[in-house]
């Protein structure tokens, strides 16, 4: 188990690598850096005592090597748009995302697994309503439920926020949303409206294992033994399902924590998407190649606890593992 | 003796899209306590339906449309089905064909028991253990105590079933239902299996219905079998009459179709016809096609017709192929830093030759190298040491042998399982003809389609057969269409790895006659592949014997039935269950 886990961290190191690369590559090749960051009255003799202090005539593999140092070392330099730290900047986003990302994932999990395992054993009219109703989920795009969602309970019902984070409440550096009442309104909305593409997946992926596992001798031997259904199916058959959800569940969260730009414009949730939203349109190279390594980070952390995870769940991993 | 099980007038109903299937129709048997009662028939005989008829346990939509399920004098049918799950497992219980699939791979062996035990008595989590130890030691499991906690991928097949049946005998149950318990396993391990399901039957008196299709395990171990074709009871009494003498045709059919070990005949008589089907239709032709075409077109063009009648006999002629200490390793990679692993050796120091004309036996059980041997062979694994030579010059090995290479052509090879060796996108047309394109056999389209409607007659299909599509057919009728593409390429020499394991007797008994023919008629060499030792006596000139990957014995096929010399051959004769009626 151990030399798996170096395995994996060894390989982890080389897709940082590649990924710093094309950060890297952004940075110095997007455009010339020196003339994002002065204004047009600046000399030429400026340009260039600013190139040479900011080591920018130094051969590529030094600055490459530079770059790479500083990121090991969570210095991130300085944004072209705010002149502030781009770690400040990214520190004051991260959690707004990462509790989107968590609320999303918690709703598609906690409707998605039972529905998934209910559509699998039970035919009939509300088996056929989830099915259909996750479907116009999966096929409206995740802007259109949004604002479908501000419509009616921001605007009709006005129950709810329709943008920003509400109150939040400051755990050292961490703004957090989980200990006031409008910042657990704020997250309603948005997290609905990005769990619900997560939480179609997720209930299609459990009802196609859970039929698959069904269907195998030891499910039917376990019937002819009279194990109890409940037991049957929920120890017996939806255990064996765990190995390809969990799987496609961590990919999933990624996606939501990367890409969740679209829901984060819509409800202006002052995240991470919205930050590199706003670097794009400014160019503000230094915050995009920072966000692309962080978030490639955030896929390869991912992986490797789906990866640990399969260790938890099957034991013919475990024991393979062990010989190594 | 007292009576348990009593079937009446069973008929299991299934509606499908296109009518209602009668599975099961008026099928009577009973089984008493102590007693094995065999159930066998050919695949779609219902055998399996009767099990799950008495489990309860109809795939839907089938049900049971009349008769009576009798079980120590309660009526099963109509039972409330809480009531039915009660019994399950408590007095009925079940052992499944495959232990690699009946046990939840994820569940400890001890897991596994203590819930089932406990499911059905109230007894502590302590004192199930001790039962549950207490019973894989009676299954004839080594080191029960430790090995109780192992996951069942760490046992062993054999060890497997064992396993499965201390879960089916949880609870001690009056009723087992075994479907076909020893088919998944080797002969060595099967006879321990039989001789273990026997023991426990009379220690535990136990009714016992053994489901298979194989009428050396119902000879072996049975007390009274009943024979089911189509749904329907042929024929039922002791086994002793039934096999002995048996009064119907069918079953009369069914015991000469199953391939002898004591003694080999030239052809399988007396041969179950197919039930006919709507592709019968002997009318539709290809213009210009026949049987003699295809033979006349395999026959020319051939340098081994040519010159196979001049040549002295078999033994005087240098081999057409021949391997030297053959050595196949499987996952000796050591490409990653971390995972550098030594691999296993699936065939190791492996030397035989192939006489033109002959068929050699390979045989061998699970695990033993016989596929392996056959993909090193045409190429499809890379052996890590050792020649092969093929018609004077050398085999290139694995990913050396080039597309163009003429043994492509003249090695072809028939597949043991006839549902995933055909594409079920393609035609039947469109199958046989790719190896004819491939190696541009014919000169145009014409000839090409006239040669597919004869060689699919040769191989004794209808020419219609053409333009359906492989799912149309039966197991044996696409295996025949599987024979049909590799003798198209005109090859010299033939691998047939377990070309029949996979089909019923009757159907193994029609293949192996159009092996035997095709065989004699073009002069084939075959490498002929199978766990089963009286398939080999029918087919084979000379045997061999794998063990690990390393051969143990080769003789001619009289002399090593007469009289095997290693005691591994001798165990695995004495182990084969065989009719000796």
């Amino acid at each position: 188990m151990l030399a798996f886990v170096l395995r994996r961290l060894a390989q982890s190191i080389f897709v940082m690598l590649a990924v710093s690369l094309i950060a890297f590559s952004l940075f110095r090749f997007v455009g010339d850096p020196i003339a994002q960051m002065v204004g047009q009255e600046t000399s030429i003799e400026d340009q260039e005592n600013i190139r040479e202090r900011l080591g920018l005539n130094d051969p590529l593999t030094t600055q490459y090597v530079r770059f790479v140092s500083n990121l090991s070392q969570a210095e991130f330099g300085y944004s072209y748009r705010t002149r502030q730290p781009v770690s400040e900047m990214i520190l004051s986003r991260l959690p707004a995302t990462l509790e989107l990302g968590a609320i999303s994932l918690v709703i598609s999990l906690i409707v998605g697994i039972p529905a998934g395992i209910y559509t699998a054993l039970k035919r009939g009219f509300l088996s056929n309503a989830l099915l259909v109703a996750t479907l116009v989920g999966i096929s409206i795009p995740t802007f259109v439920i949004g604002i479908f969602l501000i419509y009616l309970f921001g605007v009709s019902l006005g129950w709810l926020p329709t943008f920003g984070r509400g109150q939040t409440v400051a755990l050292g550096w961490w703004q957090t949303n989980f200990l006031t009442v409008s910042g657990w309104k704020a997250l309603i909305l948005p997290g609905v409206t990005l769990g619900v593409y997560q939480l179609t997946l997720t209930m299609r992926l459990v009802r196609a294992e859970m039929q698959e596992v069904l269907k195998t001798d030891y499910i039917k031997f376990a019937t002819a033994r009279g194990i109890n259904y409940r037991s049957l199916y929920l120890n017996h058959a939806f255990r064996n399902t765990l190995v390809p959800v969990v799987t496609i569940i961590g990919l999933q969260l990624g996606g939501i924590i990367a890409f969740s730009i679209v829901t984060e414009s819509v409800f202006q949730w002052p995240g991470m998407g919205l930050l590199f939203l706003e670097s794009i349109r400014y160019v503000d190279i230094p915050v995009m190649s920072v966000y692309l390594v962080l978030i490639a980070l955030m896929f390869v952390v991912i992986n490797l606890v789906v990866d640990l995870l399969y260790f938890a769940i099957d034991p013919r991993v475990r024991l393979r593992g062990s010989h190594d | 003796m007292t009576q348990l099980l009593a079937i009446s007038n069973l008929s299991v109903k299934f509606p499908t899209r296109f009518g209602v299937f009668d599975a099961l129709e008026g099928v009577s048997l009973d089984v008493n306590a102590g007693e094995i009662h065999g159930l066998v028939g050919e695949s779609g005989a219902g055998k399996s339906t009767v099990g799950s008829a008495v489990m309860g346990l109809l795939q839907s939509p089938g049900y049971v449309a009349s008769g009576e399920i009798r079980f120590t004098g309660r009526n099963l049918v109509g039972l409330d089905s809480d009531d039915y799950h009660r019994l399950r497992g408590d007095r009925i219980s079940m052992i499944f064909q495959d232990p690699q699939t009946s046990l939840n791979p994820l569940l400890t062996i001890a897991t596994q028991m203590i819930e089932t035990i406990r499911q059905h008595r109230k007894v502590d989590v302590h004192t199930a253990r001790q039962q549950a130890i207490n019973l894989l030691k009676e299954t004839g499991l080594n080191d029960v105590d430790t090995r109780i906690d192992d996951y069942p991928h760490q046992f062993s097949g054999g060890m497997r079933q064992r396993v499965v049946i201390a879960l089916a005998l949880c609870t001690e149950p009056d009723l087992i239902i075994a479907d076909e318990p020893t088919t998944a396993l080797d002969v060595s391990v099967q006879k321990q299996i039989l001789d273990l399901i026997r023991t426990l039957c009379t220690a535990r008196n136990i009714g016992i219905i053994l489901i298979t299709h194989d009428i050396g395990v119902i000879n072996e171990i049975t007390d009274r079998v009943t024979v089911l074709r189509a749904g329907r009871v042929v024929e039922s009494g002791t086994t002793e009459a039934v096999l002995g003498s048996p009064a119907e045709p069918y079953t009369k059919a069914l015991m000469a179709a199953v391939p002898r070990l004591d003694k080999r005949l030239e052809r399988f008589k007396n041969i179950i016809d197919d039930e006919p089907t709507e592709l019968d239709d002997t009318h539709w032709k290809v213009e210009g096609a026949s049987a003699g075409y295809a033979t006349d077109w395999l026959l020319t063009n051939n340098e081994r017709a040519h010159t196979s009648d001049a040549l002295p006999s078999v033994s005087e002629r240098p081999a057409i192929l021949s391997i030297q200490d053959l050595e196949v390793t499987f996952g000796a990679s050591g490409l990653g830093w971390f995972n550098r692993s030594h691999g296993v050796k699936a065939l190791s120091g492996v030397s035989l030759q192939v006489m033109p004309g002959e068929v050699l036996g390979i045989v061998g059980e699970s695990g033993s190298g016989k596929s392996t041997l056959a993909k090193a062979i045409v190429g499809l694994v890379n052996p890590s040491a050792g020649r092969m030579t093929f018609r004077d010059s050398e085999l290139p090995p694995g990913r050396q042998r080039t597309r163009a290479h003429p043994s492509r052509r003249e090695i072809q090879m028939v597949f043991q399982d006839p549902y995933s060796s055909l594409n079920n996108r393609k035609t039947v047309e469109h199958i046989i003809s790719e190896p004819i394109q491939f190696y541009g056999l014919t000169d145009n389209e014409s000839q090409t389609r006239k040669l597919v409607a004869s060689v699919l007659e040769l191989v004794g299909m209808p020419q219609r057969a053409m333009v359906k599509y492989p799912h149309q057919f039966s197991g044996g009728q696409r295996q025949r269409v599987a024979v049909a593409r590799a003798l198209v390429a005109r090859p010299e020499f033939l691998i047939c790895d377990e070309p029949t394991s996979a089909l019923d007797v009757s159907i193994q008994a029609q293949i192996l006659n159009l092996l035997k023919d095709l065989q004699q008629t073009f002069g084939l060499s075959i490498l002929f592949i199978s766990h089963n030792l009286a398939v080999i006596r029918q087919m084979a000139d000379r045997v061999v014997v794998l063990q690990n990957g390393q051969l143990v014995e080769t003789a001619g096929t009289e002399s090593f039935f007469n009289s095997p010399q290693e005691s591994y051959s001798q165990l695995l004769l004495r182990e084969t269950p065989s009719l000796t009626f």
